[in-house]
């Protein structure tokens, strides 16, 4: 029996994938669909009806509502049943994810809570601090929070000061320091710290109870948004945690702290979708409406093409995050089957994919700030009033642009990652930008045009990656070692790639679900991907020539933009028209539907 | 106390469009849920067996995609889930219904049965009373509250037009409840997760005693003359007037409408 070989981080821009090899989220099993219901059950009725109160921070709210949460097994979703959780996969926990991302105040709660807090203890835990912490977290009977961040330490993590020594007793560490932008602090009961042990240069990492001496927190910091959730500063003073609570290794701490984070932006992506999703649903109710010159605002084509936008965007998000997180699934499988810990499988699959995880923490993060900037312009003089739900939206997503590392940092990290892979032979970059230059010396292929469905999609993405492989190849090659200090160029190469994963993401899923539902059935999927395509070939021209045009010259420069523009050059499509068909489903269906 | 909670799969109505053409209801695409007021059973039969204990079946007449609600009162709660489906019951009217589940009942011992008043989707309420009849049991209808003894008495609390009756009914009883009765709770990620682990018994006519001549169509007595959708009406108008300026709007609008 042969096994098959799954997809691996990265491939995407040297590999063909087949559509039948992706998930798409029109495959969710009953169950999985079912869990999404029970979120959505307990965020309508317990959450939606309160946001005024979560977001004045009404005392013992947010609390309370974590614990009903708990309750129903909403905290518990990815941890294993051997720790009283409920053992899900990738993919439901993606899923409960989104829906529970649909309002922010509480979505950055409950993420803080059930991703980056609990996740270091499962992954790194000993068995003993797991069966300690882990049952409670789940239920909810500790709440947790994350604390990495400090004054002078933000993207720049691992210059911290928080200082830990080992007390005289040796049964004790104490800690010193302080902790900045901490989600949950209010409330929590554990905390996973991050602190350098005596004058090490790594970062280690600790659980620590709030009940342990020596801990004070600041006051509850004013935000432009996300208000419900608890952001304060956290003192240390001579904190005493004892031996056993030291997570993982010494100098692990910085591992600890990325590791998770690969996992918390790919999930601040499902979450980011959610709040996008219940934001067009906002719009389109009201766009139907709202009644200006004899008719809704929804007919208006004005109107019609930002509504198809903000669906285009967030459907072709939606493609990429569950082709990622089910790639990562049949990884952990994979690497389960080869004799690999469920735990050690969770951190190796999630590091693989980290180039794709952060290219979804910045396209969705941004793709929200549009959907929500033109669900205010929508709404109007009402967008900008405090009564209706678009002004809170527009201040909620901002944040998410922030943290989970900026959007610099993680474009910086995208291409960071993949050259990695490629250094470390993991991921043939060289040979397949090697095989482009020589594309380009070569005649163009002016084959007949085949109008049938997808072709030229088809053929566009396989030049989008040759594009994205042609800039980073002639970049690489131009600065060596020192291409890490030429942000601008790296952050043109890292969209360019985000294009491309965008791309072939969002027509994969297409005619994935062409093979099941029948093209008649998807007219306005198709469209999307239809559109997507047509506007990223000329995101990628300007992203590629920008770069190209920083360091190449000469007849190397004059070859390699002729590439580009053959590279990007689209037939043409009448995208008002498929906008409007988009726009017409939505207003028929009254809220989001894709 | 053994309880038997009888549900219905019923398109979720607040998601349903009326085709323009036809004047038929558009049910592709549109998601079933249980039936309101049978989710107010079930949820009634939850809180007898946390009270004082109790097993709680659930049974569902319909085609397989069926299942999915049995999945749901597991996932809420309940013990034992049997399927009722089979070609032969097919287009039964309220009567072949009552009588099929009244089949299936027969095979089952249990202290209390409980059913909505009546489904979402037709609206008749009589498949509960029909299956007292058809098993000669003591019926209560529309029902917002139930306490048990603990022994053989239910004390019940009935709505009635004029009010309510309080009543008090010696087990075995069937009785309907209205959705009214309680909030029905939340599916649990642990009661989903044993709801597919937990297996739903499926039987066919051959499982019950039943005479297949009453079956399905053949044994439904009531046929659909015509199927129409009403008109919607227009929206009202509101004022925010006090008493004596809302009199006088109210009797301009009926002399403009000739009703006075």
């Amino acid at each position: 029996m042969t096994t098959k070989k799954y997809p691996k981080g990265g491939e995407f821009l040297v590999k063909e994938t087949k559509p039948q090899d992706i998930f798409i989220p029109e495959e969710f099993s009953e169950e999985q669909i079912m869990i999404k219901e029970t979120c959505r059950d307990f965020l309508e009725k317990e959450v939606a009806p309160l946001l005024d109160e979560i977001d004045n921070k009404k005392d013992g709210l947010m609390v309370e509502l974590l614990g009903k949460a708990g309750e129903l097994g909403l905290l518990g979703i990815a941890i294993p049943e051997k720790y009283e959780g409920f053992g899900q996969d990738m993919n439901t926990s993606m899923l409960s994810t989104e829906i529970m991302g649909t309002y922010s105040s509480f979505a950055v709660a409950f993420a803080a809570h059930a991703g980056i807090s609990t996740l270091p203890i499962l992954y790194y835990g000993t068995e003993t601090q797991k069966s300690k912490y882990l049952p409670k977290l789940a239920s909810g009977e500790y709440k947790g929070a994350y604390c990495l961040t400090e004054p002078g330490a933000g993207s720049d993590a691992s210059s911290c000061k928080s200082k830990v020594i080992l007390d005289k007793d040796s049964k004790h560490y104490i800690l010193n320091g302080q902790k900045m932008w901490i989600t949950n602090a209010g409330f929590a009961d554990v905390f996973t710290v991050f602190a350098k042990i005596d004058d090490d240069k790594n970062l280690s990492a600790f659980i620590v109870e709030k009940t342990f001496n020596g801990i004070s927190l600041g006051l509850e910091e004013p935000k432009m948004g996300i208000k419900g959730s608890s952001t304060c500063m956290i003192f240390f003073e001579d904190c005493k945690i004892p031996v056993e609570n030291l997570l993982g290794e010494r100098g692990d701490g910085f591992r600890i702290a990325l590791n998770v984070l690969n996992n918390g932006r790919l999930k601040l992506a499902a979450a980011v979708l959610g709040a996008g999703k219940n934001v067009i649903t906002n719009t389109i109710t009201y766009a139907n409406e709202r009644v200006q010159f004899g008719k809704s605002i929804s007919n208006f084509g004005a109107i019609k093409a930002k509504m198809g936008q903000q669906c285009i965007r967030l459907f072709a998000i939606e493609s990429a995050i569950y082709r990622c997180s089910n790639d990562i699934h049949n990884n952990i499988t994979e690497l389960m089957a080869a004799g690999m810990s469920k735990e050690d499988a969770l951190i190796h699959a999630q590091k693989e994919f980290a180039a794709e995880s952060a290219i979804l923490k910045v396209a969705s993060s941004e793709a929200l700030d549009y959907v929500v900037d033109e669900g205010v312009q929508i709404y109007g003089g009402m967008g900008y009033s405090s009564e209706a739900p678009m002004e809170r939206a527009y201040r909620d997503s901002r944040i998410n642009r922030i943290f989970e590392g900026t959007n610099e940092i993680n474009r910086m990290l995208v291409v960071d990652f993949l050259m990695k892979k490629a250094f470390k032979n993991e991921l043939p970059l060289l040979v397949a930008s090697q095989a482009v230059a020589k594309e380009l010396m070569s005649i163009p292929d002016f084959g007949e045009i085949d109008e049938s469905l997808f072709v030229r999609e088809n053929k566009l993405v396989a030049n989008f990656k040759k594009a994205a492989l042609l800039v980073s190849g002639a970049a690489a090659q131009k600065f060596m070692q020192k291409l890490g200090t030429e942000q601008e160029i790296l952050m043109g190469i890292s969209d360019i790639i985000a294009d491309c994963y965008l791309s072939d993401s969002v027509l994969l899923r297409v005619e994935r679900l062409i093979e099941l539902k029948g093209e008649g059935n998807c007219k306005e999927q198709i469209a999307m991907a239809e559109v997507f395509i047509y506007d990223a070939a000329d995101r990628i021209h300007k992203n590629a020539k920008d770069a190209l045009n920083s360091f190449a010259e000469g007849d190397e420069l004059r070859m390699m933009l002729l590439g580009i523009k053959r590279f990007t050059k689209h037939s043409g499509l009448n995208s008002k028209d498929k906008r409007r068909l988009i726009a017409d489903k939505l207003i028929e269906e009254n809220k989001h539907c894709f | 106390m053994k309880i038997v909670v009888c549900i219905k799969q019923v398109p979720d109505t607040t998601e349903i469009k009326i085709d323009p053409k036809t004047g038929t209801l558009i049910r592709e695409g549109v998601p079933s849920i249980i039936n309101p007021d049978d989710k107010g059973g079930l949820e009634m039969a939850l809180q007898l067996k946390e009270e004082k204990g109790a097993h709680i079946t659930v049974i569902t007449m319909g085609p397989p995609q069926a299942d999915l609600i049995l999945r749901e009162a597991f996932a809420m709660g309940a013990d034992r889930a049997i399927h009722l489906t089979d070609r032969k019951f097919a287009g039964a009217d309220t009567l072949a219904t009552s009588y099929a589940l009244a089949g299936a009942l027969k095979k089952l011992d249990f202290d209390l049965l409980i059913t909505g008043r009546q489904a979402i989707d037709g609206d008749t309420a009589q498949v509960g009373p029909q299956i007292a009849e058809h098993l000669d049991l003591p019926q209560v209808s529309y029902l917002e509250d139930l306490k048990f003894d603990g022994e053989k008495t239910f004390t019940m609390k009935r709505h009635i037009e004029e009010g309510y009756q309080i009543l008090e009914v010696e087990a075995p009883c069937v009785v309907t409840v209205l959705s009214s009765a309680n909030t029905p709770r939340y599916m649990s990620v642990g009661g989903i997760v044993d709801a597919y682990q937990k297996e739903v018994e499926v039987w066919g006519k051959d499982q019950i005693d039943v005479d297949e001549t009453l079956l399905g169509l053949k044994g439904s007595p009531t046929s659909v003359h015509k199927a129409f959708a009403r008109g919607l009406k227009p929206a009202g108008e509101l004022y925010e007037v006090d008493t004596d300026e809302a009199v006088g709007i109210i009797i301009n609008k009926m002399k403009e409408k000739f009703i006075l």
